[in-house]
């Protein structure tokens, strides 16, 4: 492959890692919005109230959501780590 | 009581075991075997210290009593891990770079290393992190209690106090031998975070597998624990809002801000890329520890009697359904979780204490200071081991005096409120340049004043330490000033509150003050390393090999000292370490053998810096960097004044070489004196011999022929003696030997003398002189006859060598610019050009020997001139020969 040819490639290879690290940045704060749904719960005693079974299930939905994303995301970036090396930078 | 005895064989066991994995860990590390120890998992688990006794028992009985609030102490160190981006990358960089050693010497080093900063964080670290050792050790001793209970043996207090003493003893016992085994720059302990990773899989599976036998061994199933749950007492979200916000921020404050935290997190991190695995792992941990709280918190309120501790419910249940081995694995969790806490915050604490407290009251006291590294080394031990010690021996006196009463969930609340303390000043310093230590200090002060008053001692009940009327009323009725309803607010809830108000006002006064002051340089030098320090510092080189090292320490010796040397230094250490070859292993031993011997050459603060950099994978802190700074000055300051000395030599050379050439010069010019002094003797003396030859043997002399003979030798005397009165005159004038007889008289009288003198006996040929007396009529004051000896001879010379038909000499005396001058003029055919530079040399003569002289005139002229303070001079183009006299103003004025 020439020269000509990679130079677009590799940009939008570091382009994609700036990205990536934007994602990362968000996740926590897509977690504290989802984790402060439950603000908006009802409290009061009568009939309607959530229930502690359906607020676990959505708590560690979340939980799972931000762990699993987290990997992922933790996987990419030491891809994109690694290429950023092998490219000699 | 069988069984108890099996407990206590088990748990016995279980410590010989952690020694043992400790030690092992600890060797591999020294061998440098343990890649395995560095990997991002053992880093994930090491982290798990986070889930104290308070995790593993505690959080059941939260549970219980406050539903699902417990998670919200797993939901803020998830957040923050998952955004470990913003900061906790941050944090480890700096840590690394910086070669940081627990919370209290960050803090210190970013405002400008101020020690009384570090003891301040370090006493309320201690002050906050004591009950949670308390804590621990209740928590070891309670489900003691809990077994034997359960066997129907009931522990005496006595018997309690001595159990948790045990523990304190052997948990002392261990972190002394695992945590100050040797003083590592980088404060990395192999052995106890291998322990500690041990213990966090031993606690995640004792409490998972209460869990599963709770939820599938007594519940029956997922859906009907999920039914379980909702028709239990907790089965409705009943969650204040604020108390979950609140709980979220102060648990994710209290995991950054935690002494053993920041002990697990930033100095014993091996690799930053460890904390991108950890980013995702951690929260993974906590999810599945906090899974099964609330199945075994509601299996436990339907199985136990009313008034059963919930907080004992992971061991309890088991128990209750007479499952004892589950029971005891539990209880190995429990432990596990205790002293896996007690350990590392015991050895954060002696750290920042003996750092910080007793190694600046030790040195103090020395006269002599810290130049005796070994000694020192010792001493820091040994304030390591006793702070351990001190520490511990805290949390059991805590737990003797309080009566180990209160809920375990409150107790450590308090305690993550303290600590919570240190995230303005924390987050501020690694974030905003401006933040200073008065700042600092202002903040830390007046957080943690709120947070005693409102929440530490309240918490010890109405009326121990706060009276009740203070409570309601506000210290000496002052209503707005109520420990739990600042500025009148009442109704909200007391930790709330009390974080609320400790926070926001902490930030405030960190904010006002530092806006205020003005910090030193120093604590400005470090704002900006640790706030810039993704510029400042490159990733830390992960070292495949520790050979590695030794090479590149080996390019680096050679620079400095030499190939030949540097290569003969590694194979004599190589051969010392028993290896072949030309490279050792860097051990503590040859590094400051190696240090040593860069020092020679470079300074010790260089050396110890570059070194620092290939081996520690730190970054120059700016004391360093002063101490380079120091030396390079003083490097070249003694080469500055090399460079001056070497200057003033050649400056000499040139002297001396000037000097050389000038005498060489002389040297001609006195030979060529000579040959023309003897030639110009020589030649009458000759004709005065020939002559009074023929007068003496010839006898037929005529008296006419006698008559001109002899008058020939009395002319040729004449010559001679005239010749030599000319070259005693000049020698007596070049050597400055001459006597100035100095007086007034008129430069025309001077005139009138020089032309009669030099015109006497000049018979028909005389020059006409041409004068003009009104400019003549001018006073001197000089040696007069000296100047008409110079009139006399330039006269004299026009008389000689004026070429005209009618030969006319002008006299013209002027004003120069504060100068007399006295022009000569003739109308002869003038001095040709090229003659012009030499005529007054000595023995030049223009043109051919028309007249008889020596040719020392015009130099004697000139010698006179000079004395006298003026010059002779040639004045080309006046139409024929003309020599101008120049004589200093003073000269005529001085005579006015």
């Amino acid at each position: 492959m020439s020269a000509k040819h990679n130079i677009p490639f590799l940009e939008r290879q570091s382009y994609r890692r700036r990205r990536l690290i934007d994602t990362i940045r968000m996740l926590p704060v897509i977690g504290a919005v989802l984790w402060a749904v439950p603000l908006l719960w009802r409290q009061s005693e009568d009939s309607g109230t959530v229930l502690t079974s359906d607020a676990i299930i959505y708590i560690f939905l979340v939980w799972l959501l931000l762990v699993v994303g987290g990997g992922w995301l933790a996987q990419s970036l030491k891809r994109s780590n690694a290429e950023e090396r092998e490219r000699g930078r | 009581m069988g069984t108890l005895n099996v407990l206590v064989g088990v748990c016995l066991i279980y410590v010989v075991f952690l020694f043992l994995i400790a030690f092992a860990a600890e060797r591999a590390a020294l061998e440098g075997k343990g890649g395995w120890l560095r990997s991002p998992m053992i880093y994930t688990l090491s982290l798990s210290i986070y889930c104290t006794a308070w995790t593993f028992y505690g959080a059941v009985g939260y549970a219980a009593r406050s539903g699902l609030e417990y998670l919200t102490i797993y939901i803020g160190p998830s957040l923050v891990m998952i955004g470990w981006w913003w900061l906790l990358r941050k944090l480890v960089r700096i840590g690394r770079s910086q070669r940081i050693t627990s919370i209290a010497d960050l803090i210190s080093s970013r405002y400008g290393k101020s020690n009384l900063l570090a003891v301040g964080v370090t006493v309320l670290a201690v002050i906050g992190t004591t009950p949670y050792i308390a804590l621990q050790l209740q928590s070891v001793t309670v489900s003691f209690d809990v077994f034997s209970s359960a066997y129907g043996s009931e522990l005496t207090e006595a018997a309690q106090g001595s159990n948790a003493l045990l523990v304190a003893a052997g948990l002392t016992l261990f972190t002394i031998v695992f945590g100050t085994r040797n003083l590592d720059v980088n404060e990395r302990h192999h052995g106890v975070v291998m322990a500690v990773a041990v213990e966090a899989i031993v606690k995640l599976f004792a409490l998972l597998a209460v869990g599963i036998f709770v939820v599938w061994g007594l519940g029956g199933g997922v859906s009907e624990t999920l039914a379980r749950i909702d028709a239990s007492e907790i089965g409705q979200w009943q969650m204040r809002g604020d108390r979950w916000a609140t709980l979220i921020f102060l648990s994710g404050a209290a995991f950054l801000c935690l002494p053993r935290m920041f002990q697990v997190m930033v100095v014993e991190n091996e690799n930053e890329d460890h904390l991108r695995t950890a980013s995702w792992a951690f929260p993974a941990y906590l999810m599945i520890m906090s899974l099964f709280v609330v199945p075994i918190a509601v299996v436990g309120l339907d199985l136990m009697p009313a008034g059963s501790n919930p907080d004992f419910f992971v061991l309890t249940v088991p128990l209750a359904t007479g499952n004892d081995a589950l029971a005891m694995l539990s209880f190995i969790g429990g432990f596990s979780s205790a002293t896996s806490m007690v350990i590392v915050a015991a050895l954060a604490l002696s750290t920042m204490v003996s750092n910080h407290i007793v190694m600046p009251i030790w040195l103090s006291t020395q006269s002599v200071g810290a130049s005796v590294s070994g000694d020192v080394r010792h001493v820091v031990l040994l304030s390591r081991r006793i702070s351990i010690g001190a520490v511990v021996f805290l949390g059991y006196l805590y737990f003797r005096l309080s009566g180990g009463g209160s809920a375990l969930a409150s107790m450590g609340l308090i305690s993550f409120a303290g600590v919570a303390q240190f995230l303005p000043v924390l987050i501020g310093g690694i974030f905003w340049r401006g933040a200073t230590r008065t700042g600092a200090f202002a903040g830390l002060t007046v957080g943690f004043v709120i947070w005693a008053y409102t929440l530490l001692l309240p918490s010890f009940g109405a009326g121990t330490l706060v009276s009740e009327t203070m409570l309601a009323e506000g210290p000496m009725g002052v209503g707005w000033l109520r420990p739990q309803a600042f500025f009148g607010i009442t109704g909200m809830d007391p930790l709330v509150h009390a974080v609320f108000w400790s926070i926001l006002l902490n930030t405030m006064s960190f904010f006002i003050a530092s806006l205020v002051g003005f910090p030193s340089p120093l604590e400005r030098l470090q704002g900006a390393q640790f706030v810039n320090v993704f510029e400042h510092s490159s990733t830390p080189q992960s070292w495949g090999g520790s050979l590695a090292q030794t090479e590149d320490l080996m390019v680096m010796a050679q620079r400095i000292i030499g190939a030949r040397e540097a290569q003969n230094l590694f194979e004599r250490e190589a051969k010392r370490q028993g290896m072949s070859g030309l490279l050792p292993e860097p051990s503590p031993d040859f590094l400051q053998r190696l240090e040593r011997e860069l020092a020679g050459s470079v300074g010790a603060a260089t050396a110890h810096a570059m070194i620092g950099q290939i081996v520690g994978g730190a970054s120059v802190s700016v004391e360093d960097l002063m101490a380079v700074a120091d030396e390079t000055a003083q490097m070249m300051e003694y080469s500055s004044r090399l460079e001056a000395k070497s200057e003033e030599q050649a400056r000499t050379a040139r002297q001396l070489r000037q000097a050389n050439e000038k005498l060489t010069l002389i040297s001609e010019q006195k030979d060529s004196f000579l040959s023309q002094v003897s030639h110009e003797l020589r030649t009458p003396m000759t004709s005065i011999r020939a002559f009074s030859e023929i007068l003496r043997d010839s006898d037929r002399l005529s008296e006419e022929e006698k008559i001109k003979y002899s008058s020939i030798i009395h002319d040729e005397a004449l010559r001679l003696t005239r010749l030599l009165d000319d070259l005693l005159d000049l020698s007596v004038l070049e050597s400055g030997r001459v006597n100035l007889n100095l007086q007034s008289g008129s430069l025309k009288g001077i005139l009138d003398h020089a032309v009669s003198s030099a015109l006497t006996g000049a018979g028909t040929s005389k020059v006409q002189v041409v004068r003009d007396s009104q400019q003549e009529e001018v006073m001197l004051y000089t040696d007069l006859d000296r100047l008409s000896q110079v009139f006399i001879n330039l006269i004299g010379n026009a008389q000689k060598y004026c070429d005209a038909s009618v030969p006319k000499l002008r006299i013209e005396v002027g004003h120069s610019t504060g100068a007399l001058v006295v022009d000569f003029i003739d109308n002869g055919s003038g001095i040709p050009k090229v003659e012009q530079a030499v005529i007054f040399e000595k023995f030049s003569r223009t043109g051919e020997q028309r007249v008889k002289g020596a040719g020392l005139g015009l130099a004697i002229c000139r010698e006179i001139m000079t004395r006298l303070g003026g010059t002779v001079e040639y004045l080309p183009g006046q139409g024929g020969a003309a020599f101008r006299v120049t004589l200093p103003e003073e000269a005529a004025l001085a005579a006015q």
